[in-house]
């Protein structure tokens, strides 16, 4: 449990502490090093989960299973990450007169705020917390996308504030709802919001409760997850916000919104399968419409950007999708390319996001016509994107390749109609990605560009490893996948 | 049917009605100053309604949740919104919104959607259990309906606070409330959030002049 706790405690005390000394001048460096530390503790906990099994007991408020274990690994990792890209980030922003102290102490407090809370989504046992960490999240980052005051990015926080907050408060009343079903089936009200609890007395709970409960929670965390039609907050707060900020909410924010929907959905599929009702696939149907919907949109407004960071944040809009489609399809194929999807795609986003801050940089502007002749510049920035967008747009042998792979047969096992429109997305959403890329990547230097400071390890790790997923998962992770896989859907894959 | 109700069940009735009643007293008024005194109303009322059921079922954190809700919803943030609205200058505006007859028509139709959504539960639960869901439903739509139909800042903000409201009064009216961990941690999140859109006012007044956040319009998916 010690891990755990350090896992939690480090980026609350970085918080803390960087809200108070945040304006000296180690405050990068120290940023760093909690973030290591958090990866460092994060590791011992899966090591411990590997070796012992679940955490957290029957009814703690701590619960550590296959299905978070990896996940929490996997936050620490990007939050690690991109903070060494935000230190050289950051002091070029100062550096052009974007950003005073003050500001650079915000954004240092609420870095580490923002990971606090999507540790504890990840690991709290109570539905309840979870909630509270998932408002807390919006609330840590709100202020970051406001950060440069122009007009554009106040308008961007304060869209991003009432949708989210709106979003948030119908999933608050979901889960007053599955409380109150719970309460009914378990005598202890201080147990009733327990997932796992509620996960093992699910067959009992009223079925129609469970099914209203579960559309207000769609609702209110597919709006985090960025599900058209409530996604309108993302490519703005993407986009206005500083780089390594669009980094962390692409790469991590939406997995764990995506996450605290799969938990519930557990929940609702047995009271549901339980309850006899007409269709006990109501939750799974639901994303996959969900998830369908903002494949297609997203897909289709990838063509019409004119911004950069919009461009990448409505291919996360679409890969989003694309996850709620897979866990919503149920089953295990389709469960575990959802989970390594979830994987491969937060490694590749957060990867993508660094290159292209670091590419505004070079050109000194987000938009897409403003940006050319990367790979002549600054090979490296240029190759980075390049790769980490062929990686994104499923080109073999990166994982997400062999995700989306999964996917497509476990869809023409079940549904084989349903084949059609995602071969179809994925084919637009490469045309929509590629037709800008191109330009940017191979286009002719603009007079007087020059390379800026970059620091391009965290993309090589980010890359590396997702061709090492897409190549050879390694079995303990293929482990965690299966069961989890049996934990969503009743059935491993292995 | 109601006479056969305990007497602390029909003040519960009567207090959601009340409740329910002030969202619409929000949503046809357009004074600035008026809003937040009748926001800071249904907080008080639902604070009484917490405390009535904590009377009732013995659950005696309620109370502590009661208090709460006092300190938070019907004395901090009116006194915040208040002191925010002078020093911005606008305590005189008028925020209203631009068809309040549509509005309100709307909003009564909510109501009894609400009804209709919460009906498959009638067989689950005692009759009041029902009413208060579907009118802590029906606060909750109609502090979205509030947060759509105006366009200035302040008065989204107190749709959005009377939001939370209707949340907080299903979990009072449904379930006795939440486990104590998650209601302080709610309080928690709406103080901060809160302080936040108190900081926005002035970053929305400084990049537009203005609070009207209709003007707020750069970013869209229109071809330029």
């Amino acid at each position: 449990m010690t891990a755990l706790y350090l896992t939690l405690l480090i980026p609350l005390l970085a918080s803390i502490l960087l809200g108070v000394f945040g304006n000296h001048r180690g405050a990068a460096a120290f940023n760093m090093l909690a973030t290591l530390a958090g990866f460092a503790t994060s590791v011992w906990l899966a090591l411990i989960v590997l070796q012992q099994g679940p955490l957290g007991g029957e009814a703690g408020q701590f619960h550590i299973d296959s299905f978070n274990v990896y996940l929490i690994a996997l936050t620490a990792l990007v939050g690690a990450t991109t903070s060494f890209f935000s230190t050289p980030y950051m002091a070029q922003e100062e550096a052009n007169g974007r950003l005073g102290p003050g500001r650079l102490r915000l954004y240092h407090a609420s870095y580490q705020g923002f990971l606090f809370t999507m540790q504890l989504a990840l690991t709290t046992n109570n539905l309840g917390v979870l909630w509270v960490a998932m408002e807390g999240a919006t609330l840590a980052t709100v202020l970051l996308v406001s950060l440069y005051r122009t007009p554009e990015s106040v308008e961007a926080a304060w869209k991003y504030f009432i949708v989210c907050g709106v979003g948030i408060a119908l999933a608050l009343f979901g889960t007053v709802l599955l409380y109150f079903a719970a309460a009914h089936v378990i005598p202890d009200a201080e147990h009733a919001l327990l997932w796992s609890v509620l996960a093992e007395h699910s067959a009992q709970l009223q079925p129609v409760v469970m099914a209203i409960a579960f559309v207000f929670l769609l609702v209110g965390y597919g709006t985090k997850v960025g599900l058209v039609p409530m996604h309108t907050w993302l490519p703005d707060a993407h986009s206005e916000g500083p780089t390594p900020m669009s980094a962390v909410l692409s790469g991590l924010l939406l997995n764990v919104a995506l996450y605290a929907l799969v938990r519930v959905k557990i929940l609702t599929d047995g009271a549901l399968a339980a309850g006899g009702m007409h269709s006990p696939q109501l939750a799974g149907n639901l994303m996959m419409g969900f998830g369908l919907l903002s494949f297609t949109v997203a897909g289709l407004f990838l063509h019409r950007q004119r911004d950069i960071k919009r461009l990448f944040s409505y291919s996360s809009i679409e890969h989003m999708g694309l996850m709620t489609f897979a866990f919503g399809l149920g089953g295990p194929l389709a469960t575990f390319g959802g989970l390594l999807h979830m994987t491969v795609h937060s490694l590749t986003k957060s990867a993508i996001f660094i290159a292209v801050g670091h590419a505004s940089h070079i050109a000194r502007t987000q938009s897409i016509e403003g940006i050319r002749g990367l790979i002549q510049t600054q090979p490296a920035v240029g190759w980075g994107l390049l790769i980490g967008t062929a990686a994104i747009a499923g080109f073999p042998p990166f994982g997400v390749f062999t995700s989306e792979f999964l996917l497509l047969s476990a869809t023409m096992k079940s549904h084989p109609w349903l084949t059609v429109p995602l071969l179809t997305g994925l084919g637009v959403a490469f045309a929509g990605l590629f037709r800008h890329l191109h330009p940017m990547v191979y286009g002719e230097r603009p007079e007087g560009q020059v390379a800026v400071s970059a620091n391009m390890w965290p993309v090589v790790l980010h890359m590396v490893l997702v061709l090492w997923l897409g190549l050879a998962i390694p079995t303990f992770l293929a482990d965690w996948f299966n069961q989890a896989a049996v934990l969503i859907t009743g059935k491993g894959l292995l | 049917m109601l006479e056969q109700l305990p007497l602390y069940q029909q003040a519960i009735l009567t207090l959601a009605a009340m409740v329910l009643f002030t969202s619409f007293a929000l949503l046809a008024q357009s004074r600035v100053v008026s809003i937040i005194h009748i926001f800071a109303w249904q907080g008080l009322l639902v604070a009484v309604t917490t405390a009535l059921v904590a009377y009732d079922s013995g659950k005696h954190d309620l109370y502590l949740s009661a208090i709460m809700t006092i300190a938070l919803k019907a004395l901090f943030i009116p006194w915040l919104l208040h002191r925010l609205v002078k020093r911005l200058g606008i305590d005189r505006e008028e925020h209203g919104a631009e068809h309040p007859a549509t509005v309100l028509m709307i909003g009564a139709g909510l109501v009894i959607f609400c009804y209709y959504v919460a009906q498959p539960i009638e067989q689950l639960s005692a009759s009041v259990t029902r009413n208060t869901i579907a009118i802590s439903m029906a606060v909750v739509l109609l502090g979205m309906l509030m947060l759509v139909s105006r366009s200035k800042a302040v008065a989204q903000v107190v749709g959005f606070m009377s939001l939370e409201n209707g949340l907080f009064f299903a979990a009072v009216a449904a379930t006795h409330g939440m486990p104590m961990a998650v209601e302080l941690g709610v309080a928690f999140d709406v103080l901060v959030a809160a302080v936040i859109f108190g900081v926005f006012f002035f970053h929305i007044r400084d990049s537009i002049e203005s609070l009207d956040v209709d003007q707020l319009n750069r970013l869209s998916e229109q071809d330029e």
